[in-house]
């Protein structure tokens, strides 16, 4: 049986893009696979690329209209929407953040993956809030922990 | 006592000036606009009275003035609900112990009355939505609250709404309350808060309410009445589930995120449902460690995405699990959990103990259905609603002229159903009492329209299961 509130690795595979895609620009990952009553992410998104066909249809990132923007990332009222950026060697991995304070640019956090195991210790390379107070942080992890880094937390607390 | 919240990533505790309550001979920091309990529990005071037959230390619980675990002396009066009484210089308060003593001071009391098209007993989401869609058409509007902060638990929801764009999607609940408020307000609705609906009697031509408040008592007359009263939090048992300490989910909410009070350091949350799930993520927001999230079943209630940021964080997530005590002999100093088995016996030897001091109820609601029962509603039981609701149509009508009810007290759902309900109701309302009936049906049929949208999904396939039952036997008893 799958661990609850993670990801199963079956499903996680249709939700990732495709390298070339992350390469360009970072690109929404959209880890909501439910059919819950939410379109957030689709009527937000200012180039449509979130597809959509119901309310209760799970979305799907249309990765060559995706332009990283970080809009659903920061509105997405699950807090589901991630985005990733292949640098190389490393991959830079944006989340929603919702603790105080927000960590700042430059500052090292733990990165976490979907258990909230520490995978490495990384750089924060990008750290804005919005007007209604989630924030977006973005951490350089090593290329192969791009698609297992889905949190990070700050020096101190847990 | 530094159970305060000063720094918090979406709230902010604008505090005035200190005052101080009187609280059994010595002095209590409290601030404007905090709860009698809440103030009490900041400072550290975790038993509010004792248990009248046999003495037992009794604590916050469920914070909306339902659950009757708070009562206290103030100003010489007894049985008060310290949770929805609001603090104020110099007031005395004290703790019961035994049958409360009978007062010394006669209280003020004078007979008010009222006459009003609508009556909406209840301010949360759904009675805020039906006062705007009566008033928009037309209608007067008096609203009922029992606390002195409307807005119901939309003023506790740090977290942004599902749904569609239309119905608040992405928008924090304490945001729609304050907007729901503010239109209220434009609308020239008046209020009645900090005070209790008692009782319904219909007249024929209407409905005559006791309102019990402050200082005396209200008759409202009223031509049609909306019930929204909401729900009242399940108690699970176990053992020492009655210590300080046990809050239900609602309750610690309204301490970490109306009065931003965080009353422990570590909480062990007993339910994966979606209230569950989102107080353990305001718990970790507020700063204290989850040490888990209990679920007696084989998967999570509620959604996915609730539990993975949790997960993520490193939160356990339990599943056929259960509480089997609460350690501790004044307040909760630790918490016993047991494995089940496949017909929900604990599994001998598997029991684990938590270091906790606060465990948090989210094991579902109860309507709050007392009016319509007492008033002569027909009322049927509904697991899927959660109990005994009304009866009543699609437009919300129930077997009694001119009353209605939506949101939780018609059936356990959530926040945004509320909201369409209420509108509906609201609408169906005025429409009923003659007001721009051809404006108020489109309202009602596009209200209609989204919530059937809303319920399209998988989550709401008991609910609707549980709605079509309650409109089958409408049709049979209304036509």
């Amino acid at each position: 049986m799958s661990e609850p509130g993670v990801m199963p690795e079956d499903v996680l595979g249709g939700l990732l893009p495709p390298d070339r895609a992350a390469e360009r620009h970072p690109v929404a990952v959209i880890e909501c696979h439910e059919e819950i009553p939410c379109d957030t992410c689709r009527w937000v998104c200012p180039v449509g690329a979130v597809i959509k066909p119901s309310i209760t249809t799970p979305p799907r990132v249309d990765w060559d209209r995706c332009t990283g923007c970080g809009t659903c990332l920061m509105s997405c009222p699950g807090l589901a929407i991630f985005m990733v950026r292949l640098r190389g060697e490393w991959a830079d991995v944006y989340v929603p953040y919702e603790f105080s304070p927000l960590p700042r640019r430059g500052e090292v956090v733990a990165a976490l993956d979907r258990m909230g195991e520490k995978i490495a210790e990384a750089e924060v390379v990008l750290s804005v809030r919005s007007r209604d107070g989630t924030g977006m942080v973005a951490v350089r992890v090593p290329r192969e922990a791009a698609h297992v880094v889905r949190a990070v937390r700050a020096g101190g607390s847990r | 006592m530094a159970r305060r919240i000063w720094d918090h990533p979406i709230l902010d505790f604008e505090r005035g000036e200190p005052l101080k309550l009187i609280f059994e001979g010595r002095e209590i920091t409290a601030y404007p606009g905090e709860s009698v309990a809440a103030a009490l529990v900041a400072e550290g005071v975790d038993i509010l009275g004792w248990s009248k037959l046999r003495g037992r230390p009794r604590g916050f619980f469920c914070g909306i003035g339902k659950c009757s675990s708070c009562l206290m002396v103030v100003d010489g009066i007894p049985n008060t609900r310290t949770c929805v009484t609001p603090v104020s210089p110099g007031m005395r308060v004290s703790r019961q112990r035994g049958p409360p003593p009978i007062p010394d001071v006669v209280p003020e009391f004078d007979l008010e009355r009222e006459e009003v098209d609508l009556a909406i007993l209840g301010g949360g989401p759904a009675g805020l939505s039906a006062a705007i869609a009566a008033a928009d058409l037309g209608a007067s509007v008096l609203l009922v609250d029992e606390n002195f902060r409307p807005g119901g638990q939309l003023i506790k929801q740090t977290h942004k709404f599902f749904g569609s764009r239309e119905n608040y999607a992405g928008v924090r609940g304490i945001e729609i309350a304050r907007r729901l408020l503010s239109e209220v307000g434009g609308l020239g609705a008046r209020w009645v808060l900090r005070s209790s609906a008692v009782a319904d009697y219909p007249t024929g031509s209407g409905h005559r309410i006791v309102v019990r408040r402050p200082g005396g008592a209200t008759l409202v007359d009223a031509r049609a009445v909306i019930v929204g009263t909401g729900a009242s939090e399940n108690m699970l048992a176990f053992p020492n589930n009655d210590l300080p300490g046990v809050y239900g989910a609602g309750g610690l909410q309204t301490l970490m995120n109306v009065f931003g009070v965080l009353p422990g350091e570590r909480a062990l949350v007993i339910g994966a449902g979606n209230v569950g799930l989102i107080v353990a993520y305001q718990l970790l927001q507020a700063g204290a460690r989850v040490e888990a999230v209990v679920e007696i079943m084989p998967r999570i209630g509620g959604y996915f995405v609730h539990a993975a940021k949790i997960r993520r964080m490193g939160v356990p997530i339990l599943l056929r699990h259960t509480i089997s005590r609460v350690l501790g002999r004044e307040r909760v100093e630790g918490a016993e959990v047991v494995a089940v088995d496949d017909s929900w016996r604990a599994v001998e030897g598997s029991e684990r103990t938590f270091d906790v001091d606060m465990v948090v109820l989210a094991v579902g609601l109860t309507p709050s259905v007392r009016i319509p029962a007492q008033a002569g509603a027909d009322m049927i039981y509904v697991p899927q609603l959660g109990g005994h609701v009304p009866v009543h149509t699609p437009r919300l009508l129930t077997t009694l002229d001119g009353m209605y009810v939506a949101g939780d007290s018609s059936g356990i759902e959530e926040a945004t159903t509320a909201m369409l309900e209420g509108r509906i109701a609201g609408a169906a309302a005025a429409s009923d009492l003659g007001y721009a009936p051809d404006r108020a049906e489109r309202v009602i049929s596009e209200a209609q329209r989204q919530l059937e949208s809303f319920r399209s999904g998988p989550f709401s396939s008991r609910v609707l299961e549980g709605k079509e039952m309650v409109w089958e036997k409408a049709r049979e008893v209304i036509g």
